[in-house]
C-alpha cells in the first residue's frame, strides 16, 4: 500500500508498549519515512494498533474502533499482552487476549517489543 | 476570431490553475510536512506521501453515520467544488482566467466560506460530542478572522478602486513603485495572518493532534472514511494552496501572465509555484518554533490582524 | 386614472377580507379572508408595477373620508418597492396562515384584524400626506399588536411582549408625529408634497430635530438599537405568520419612513446626521448578530437577526446619505441600491425563516433549540428550505443575500478613497462592522441548523415531529425560490429598485448599474456575474460527485453508527447544545453580553464530598434592556407610587387642592395682567 494510517487503542496495556509506540514514531526510528502515521479516529485509519490485554471496560470500545475502520484493515497487535494477556493472563478484570476480542492480523511479540521490531511488522504491511 | 480564442485561452488557463492547485496542494503539504521533519531532526515521509495517501484512501469503504444526512455527504464536495471555483476565477497563473468578472476578493472569501460552513453543519450531522465542538470553534474563529479579512480587502483594494483581484494585480504591474507602500505591508501581514487562522495552520490550530480536546478542524471531520474524506483533505490541501498563491501574487505579482499566450501561462505557473513553494517552506519553518496558542488566545491575534489592516487603511489615507 | 382605481380596490379588497373574517363562521373566514387579501396584493401590486414602469406616481384626494385633513394618496416609485416588498412576504405568509390557522388565527378577532394589518402594511407606502400616513401607521401598530396577543392572550411572556411592544411603538409613533406637526407647521400644507418644497428651507437646527425624531420614531419601528427591546419579545410571541410580516415587511417601513423623512421630504442633510445613522446601523448590525449568535430560542435567535439585518440596512442609509452630503451622487445611489436590495433580500429569506420556525413549533411544540434536533431528518422539506434560507441570510453565494452584501462592500469600498474626514474614519470601522457581523452571523445560522435540525432530537416532542401541512411548505418554498431566483438573477429586481433610489435621490440623470446578466456598477470598477458563478459552482458540485462516484469501489456509503471515540451508548444528551455552541463566542464577546451564569451543587446530607445534583442555568439577557429601560422603568414605578398619595379618596383634600389651584390661577392672571 506504501500508505498506512494507524489509530492506536489501548485496551489495557501497563503502558510499556505505549513507550515503544512513541518513539517509533520519534526521531530515532521515524516511522514516518515509511508511509504510516497515527491519526486520531479509525475512520481515518486502515489499520488499529492495539496494546495490552483486553479488560472488561475495553472490550466493546475495542470492538466498536475495529468495526469503525474502514475495509481494507489490519489488527495489529503489540506486545505480549495484546498476543496472549502476558503476565495479566487469568486476572479478574481481563477479558482475553486481542484476537479473543476481534480478528487479528499481525502480531508484534515482544515485552516490550523493541521499536524495530513494531517498524519490520509495520513495512511488512506497507511493502516499503 | 478573437474573441473566440480568447475564451479558449482563459478556459484554459483556469483549467491550468484548477489543475496546478489540485496537484500542487498535497504535494504542498508535503513539502511542508518534510521541511518541519527534517527541522525536528527526522526524515520525515515522502514529499508525495500524500497523493499516495489520497489515491489509497478512494479504493476504501465509505461511510455514513445513522444520524447524518445528505448534508454529510454533500459537506466535502461542496468544499472542494467552492476551492475549484475559487482557483478557476483566481489570477494564480494568468490575469485573464474564466469568469473574470466575478474575480473578486470579497467574492473569493465567502465562496471559500460556503465551503467551510457545509463541513460545521457536517460536523454537527452524526450528533456526536467531538463533532459540535469543532463546529463550534471553527465558526467562531471563522466569524472573528472576518473583520481583519474584509478591512484587509479594503486596504488593499483602494490603490486600484476596485476588489477586482486581476485589476489590483495589474494594477501594482503597472505601478511598481506601489509594492511596497506602508498600506500594503500592513495589509499583507494582516492577510498572512488570516490565511494561518483560515488554513488551520499553526498557532491557531494544529492539523497533527491526536487530542479531541485541542481539535478545531479535525474534530469536524472525525467521522469521515474513504472517498469522503480524500475529499476534505484534498479540499483543504487545495484552499491553503489557494490562499497561498493569492498572498504571493499580491506581495509580488512578477511573472504572473497578462495574457493567455502559452509561453505567458508557462511563466506564470513556474513563477507561482516557486513563489508558493518559498512562502509554504517559510511557514513550515515558523511552524517548527511555536506552539499552538490556546483557543481563547486566539481572538487576540486575530485582534491582531484586525488592528494591522485597519492601520493598512489608516496609513493608506495619511500617505495621501 | 385606472392605476389609481387599483390603489382604491385594493384597499376595498383589503377591508373586505376583515369584514369576511369577522363575520363568516369558522369553517370559512380564513380561506375567504385569504382570497380577499390575495386580491388586495394583486391590485396594489398592478398599481405598483405600473408606476414603476411608467415612473409617475399616482395621486388620489378625497376629502371626505378623514374629518378636516382628508386622505391623500401618493404612490410614488419608492413607495411602489415597498408595496412589492410587502406583497412579496404578504402572499405566502397569508397561504402559510390557512394551514397554521388551528393554532390561533381561526378566531373572529385574529381572522379580522390579520387582513386589516396586511391592508394597512399594504397602503402605508402610499400615503402622501401627514395625517394619513399617521392614521395608516398607528392602525398598523394597532392590528400588529393585536396579532402579537391574539395566540396565547392568557400567558405571561406574551402579555409583557404587547406591554413592550405597544409602549415602544407608541413612543415612536410620538416622536414621528412631532416631526410631522413641525414640517406640517412651517409648510403651511400637510401633504408630503407641500412639505417636501418647503422643508428645504428650514433653519438647519429645525430640520435637525426632525430629522432626529423621525429616526427614533422609524427607528424603534425598524428595530435599531437602541429602540429593539421589543424585538425580540413580540416577535417570538406573535403567531408565525405575523412574526414573517412584522419581520419581514413592517421593519423595512421603518427604514422606508427613515428614508422619507430625510431623502424625500427633507432632501439630505449634514454630514453628521448620517454619522449617526451609520453609528445606530453598525450598533444594531453587530449587537443583533452578537445576540442572534448566543440566543436560543430559534424566534428570539430570528429577532435578533433582524435587528441585524436592519443595522446593515441602515448603513447602507448612512453611507448613501454622507455620500449624498459629500457631493457623491453616484456612490450615493449605490448606497441606496445596496440599502433597498438588502431590505428585499432580508423580506424574502427572514421570512421563510419564520414561516419555517413556525413550522417547527407546529411539528414539535417547541422553539428551544436546546429541545430540538434531527428535524431533517423527520421534516426533510421544511429542513431543506430552513438550510436555504439560512444560507441565503448567512451570505452565501450564490444567494441573494450574497448580491445586497457584495453591494454594500462596493458602495463602502469606493467611498474609502474619496477623501472626505468622516468618510475617512467611518467607512473602514462600518466594512468592520459588516465583516463581524456576516461573521457572527454564520456562527447563529449554522447553531440554528446545526442544533435545530441535524444530530440526535434532543426531546421526544422533537423525535415524534412529522412534516407539516402542504401549504405550509409551500409558502416556505414561494420565498425560498425568491431568495435563490434573486441569488443567481439579481438583475431582475434592478429597474425597480433604481427607479426608487431615483425618487428618493433626485436629479441623478445616469445608471446606477447595468442591467444585464451579469452586474455592473456604473461608472466605478465593480463588477459581478453571479449567473455564471452559480453555474460553475453547480458545474464542479455535478463534476466532483460523478468523479467520486467514478473513482470510489463503493458507490453509496455504508450507513453504520456514529463512531464517537468508541462510547458504547450513544445519547443525544452527549451532543453539543445551542447554548455550547455559542460559548466560544458568549466568551469572547463577554463584555457586550454579560451572560448571567448560576451553578448550584447540591451535596448528599451525609457527606460534602458526594454530589446529588448539579444545576447549571446560563441567560444572557438584554444588556441595553438592562441598563436602559430597567432604570426608567423603576423610576416611573417610584414616581408613579409618590404621585398615589395626590388621591387619598379624602373630599377634603381634593377640595383643598381645587382652592389652591385657583388661587395660583388668580395670581398668575394678576401678576401677568
Amino acid at each position: 500500500m506504501g500508505s498506512l494510517q494507524l489509530r492506536h487503542v489501548d485496551a489495557g496495556s501497563c503502558n510499556g508498549c505505549e513507550i515503544e509506540i512513541a518513539s517509533v514514531f520519534g526521531p530515532v526510528y521515524d516511522a514516518e519515512r515509511f508511509g504510516t502515521r497515527l491519526v486520531a479516529s479509525p475512520r481515518h485509519a486502515d489499520g488499529v494498533l492495539v496494546t495490552g490485554p483486553v479488560t472488561r471496560n475495553m472490550a466493546v470500545p475495542l470492538k466498536k474502533t475495529v468495526e469503525a475502520t474502514p475495509q481494507p484493515r489490519v489488527v495489529i497487535a503489540v506486545g505480549d499482552c495484546a498476543h496472549d494477556c502476558g503476565v495479566f493472563r487469568g486476572g479478574y478484570g481481563v477479558v482475553g487476549s486481542v484476537n479473543d476480542v476481534v480478528p487479528v492480523d499481525v502480531s508484534i511479540p515482544g515485552c516490550p517489543p523493541h521499536p524495530t521490531a513494531i517498524i519490520e511488522a509495520l513495512r511488512g504491511i506497507t511493502r516499503r | 476570431m478573437s474573441t473566440i480564442s480568447h475564451v479558449i485561452g482563459t478556459g484554459i488557463s483556469s483549467a491550468v490553475q484548477v489543475a496546478v492547485v489540485a496537484v500542487g496542494g498535497p504535494v504542498l503539504v508535503g513539502v511542508m510536512r518534510k521541511v518541519r521533519c527534517r527541522l525536528e531532526g527526522r526524515v520525515g515521509p515522502p514529499v508525495l506521501q500524500p497523493l499516495v495517501d489520497i489515491r489509497k484512501l478512494f479504493r476504501k469503504q465509505r461511510f455514513r453515520p445513522d444520524q447524518a444526512t445528505w448534508i454529510f455527504t454533500l459537506a466535502p464536495v461542496m468544499l472542494v467544488a467552492t476551492v475549484v471555483v475559487a482557483a478557476a476565477i483566481t489570477p494564480l497563473v494568468t490575469t485573464h482566467p474564466a469568469l473574470r468578472a466575478s474575480s473578486d476578493l470579497f467574492v473569493l472569501v465567502y465562496l471559500l466560506l460556503v465551503g467551510s460552513t457545509l463541513l460545521a453543519l457536517a460536523g454537527l450531522d452524526a450528533g456526536t460530542a467531538f463533532g459540535g465542538m469543532g463546529s463550534s470553534r471553527a465558526v467562531t474563529i471563522g466569524a472573528l478572522a472576518e473583520p481583519a479579512l474584509l478591512v484587509t480587502i479594503l486596504a488593499l483594494s483602494t490603490t486600484a478602486h476596485s476588489s477586482n483581484l486581476p485589476a489590483i494585480v495589474s494594477a501594482i504591474l503597472a505601478h511598481p513603485e506601489s509594492v511596497a507602500t506602508p498600506q500594503r505591508l500592513f495589509a499583507l501581514g494582516a492577510l498572512l495572518i488570516v490565511i494561518v487562522a483560515e488554513s488551520g495552520r499553526l498557532p491557531v490550530d494544529n492539523p497533527a493532534t491526536h487530542l479531541e480536546l485541542t481539535m478545531v478542524h479535525e474534530a469536524m471531520i472525525l467521522e469521515y472514511a474513504g472517498p469522503d474524506l480524500a475529499l476534505v483533505t484534498v479540499g483543504e490541501a487545495m484552499r491553503l494552496t489557494l490562499l497561498l498563491g493569492i498572498f504571493v501574487n499580491l506581495v509580488a505579482p512578477w511573472g504572473v501572465a497578462t495574457s493567455t499566450s502559452v509561453s505567458g501561462v508557462v511563466v506564470g505557473l513556474a513563477s507561482v509555484v516557486a513563489k508558493v513553494a518559498v512562502v509554504g517552506v517559510f511557514l513550515a519553518v515558523f511552524e517548527v518554533f511555536i506552539a499552538k496558542v490556546r483557543l481563547f488566545r486566539v481572538p487576540e491575534l486575530l485582534a491582531g490582524a484586525f488592528v494591522l489592516a485597519l492601520l493598512g487603511v489608516v496609513s493608506g489615507l495619511v500617505a495621501k | 386614472m385606472t392605476a389609481g382605481v387599483l390603489v382604491v380596490a385594493g384597499a376595498l379588497l383589503g377591508l373586505g377580507g376583515a369584514i369576511a373574517g369577522a363575520l363568516l363562521p369558522k369553517g370559512w373566514r380564513v380561506r375567504a379572508a385569504t382570497a380577499l387579501i390575495w386580491a388586495a396584493c394583486g391590485c396594489e401590486a398592478a398599481a405598483a408595477i405600473h408606476v414603476l414602469a411608467i415612473d409617475r406616481p399616482i395621486v388620489l384626494r378625497s376629502t371626505e373620508l378623514l374629518p378636516f385633513t382628508g386622505v391623500t394618496l401618493v404612490l410614488n416609485s419608492l413607495g411602489a418597492f415597498f408595496v412589492l416588498l410587502v406583497v412579496m412576504v404578504a402572499v405566502p405568509a397569508t397561504l402559510y396562515g390557512i394551514g397554521y390557522a388551528s393554532h390561533g388565527l381561526d378566531t373572529r378577532t385574529a381572522a379580522c384584524v390579520f387582513p386589516l394589518f396586511v391592508t394597512t402594511l399594504l397602503l402605508v407606502p402610499t400615503a402622501g400626506s401627514v395625517a394619513t400616513f399617521m392614521a395608516l401607521w398607528e392602525l398598523m401598530a394597532l392590528t400588529s399588536l393585536l396579532l402579537v396577543l391574539v395566540d396565547h392572550s392568557a400567558s405571561e411572556a406574551s402579555r409583557s411582549a404587547g406591554t413592550w411592544y405597544a409602549v415602544l411603538t407608541h413612543v415612536g409613533a410620538a416622536t414621528i408625529l412631532v416631526a410631522f406637526l413641525i414640517l406640517a407647521a412651517h409648510s403651511g400644507g400637510q401633504t408630503f408634497a407641500a412639505i417636501a418644497v418647503h422643508a428645504r428651507h428650514l433653519a438647519s437646527g429645525v430640520r435637525a430635530l426632525v430629522f432626529m425624531l423621525a429616526l427614533v420614531g422609524f427607528g424603534s419601528k425598524a428595530g435599531a438599537v437602541p429602540f429593539h427591546v421589543w424585538l425580540p419579545k413580540a416577535h417570538p410571541e406573535a403567531p408565525s405568520p405575523v412574526s414573517a410580516l412584522m419581520s419581514g415587511a413592517m421593519v423595512a417601513l421603518g427604514v422606508y419612513g427613515i428614508v422619507l423623512v430625510g431623502d424625500d421630504l427633507l432632501g439630505g442633510g449634514p454630514v453628521w446626521w448620517w454619522l449617526v445613522v451609520l453609528v445606530l446601523g453598525g450598533a444594531s448590525a453587530l449587537f443583533g448578530s452578537l445576540h442572534a449568535a448566543s440566543s436560543t430560542d430559534l424566534k428570539r435567535l430570528l429577532a435578533y437577526s433582524t435587528t441585524d439585518n436592519i443595522g446593515l440596512v441602515l448603513l447602507a442609509v448612512g453611507a448613501a446619505g454622507l455620500y449624498d452630503a459629500t457631493r457623491h451622487p453616484l456612490l450615493a445611489a449605490l448606497s441606496l441600491v445596496s440599502a433597498l436590495v438588502l431590505l428585499f433580500n432580508h423580506a424574502a429569506f427572514k421570512g421563510a425563516l419564520f414561516l419555517s420556525a413556525g413550522s417547527v413549533q407546529v411539528a414539535t411544540g417547541s422553539r428551544d433549540l436546546d429541545r430540538l434536533g434531527g428535524l431533517l431528518r423527520r421534516m426533510p422539506q421544511t429542513g431543506a428550505l430552513f438550510l436555504v434560507a439560512a444560507a441565503a441570510i448567512s451570505a452565501l453565494p450564490p444567494l441573494n443575500g450574497f448580491i445586497g452584501e457584495w453591494l454594500l462592500f462596493q458602495s463602502l469600498l469606493h467611498g474609502a478613497v474619496i477623501g472626505s474626514t468622516a468618510a475617512d474614519i467611518a467607512i473602514p470601522l462600518a466594512v468592520a462592522a459588516l465583516a463581524l457581523t456576516a461573521g457572527l452571523t454564520v456562527v447563529a445560522f449554522v447553531k440554528a441548523v446545526g442544533i435545530g435540525f441535524l444530530g440526535r432530537p434532543r426531546s421526544e416532542s422533537a423525535d415524534e415531529a412529522t412534516e407539516v401541512p402542504r401549504t405550509m411548505r409551500l409558502a416556505v418554498g414561494l420565498l425560498v425560490a425568491v431568495c435563490v431566483v434573486l441569488g443567481v438573477a439579481p438583475t431582475l429586481i434592478f429597474p425597480a429598485v433604481e427607479r426608487a433610489v431615483k425618487t428618493a435621490l433626485p436629479g441623478l440623470g445616469t445608471r446606477i448599474l447595468a442591467h444585464g446578466v451579469d452586474l455592473q456598477v456604473v461608472g466605478l470598477r465593480g463588477m459581478l456575474a453571479p449567473a455564471a458563478l452559480a453555474g460553475s459552482l453547480a458545474g464542479a458540485v455535478v463534476g466532483i460527485m460523478v468523479l467520486r462516484r467514478a473513482l470510489s469501489r463503493q458507490p453509496t456509503p455504508r450507513v453504520v453508527e456514529a463512531w464517537g471515540c468508541g462510547r458504547q451508548l450513544q445519547t443525544a444528551r452527549m451532543q453539543y447544545t445551542a447554548t455550547s455552541f455559542a460559548e466560544p463566542v458568549q466568551r469572547v464577546f463577554d463584555d457586550v453580553l454579560r451572560p448571567v451564569q448560576d451553578l448550584d451543587v447540591t451535596h448528599v446530607a451525609e457527606s460534602r464530598y458526594v454530589i446529588e445534583s448539579v444545576t447549571f442555568a446560563n441567560t444572557v439577557d438584554d444588556a441595553i434592556e438592562r441598563s436602559l429601560y430597567t432604570p426608567v422603568i423603576r423610576a416611573v414605578r417610584r414616581w408613579g407610587q409618590v404621585a398615589r398619595r395626590l388621591q387619598p379618596g379624602s373630599v377634603h383634600r381634593y377640595l383643598a387642592y381645587g382652592l389652591g389651584a385657583l388661587v395660583i390661577l388668580l395670581v398668575a392672571v394678576a401678576v401677568m395682567g
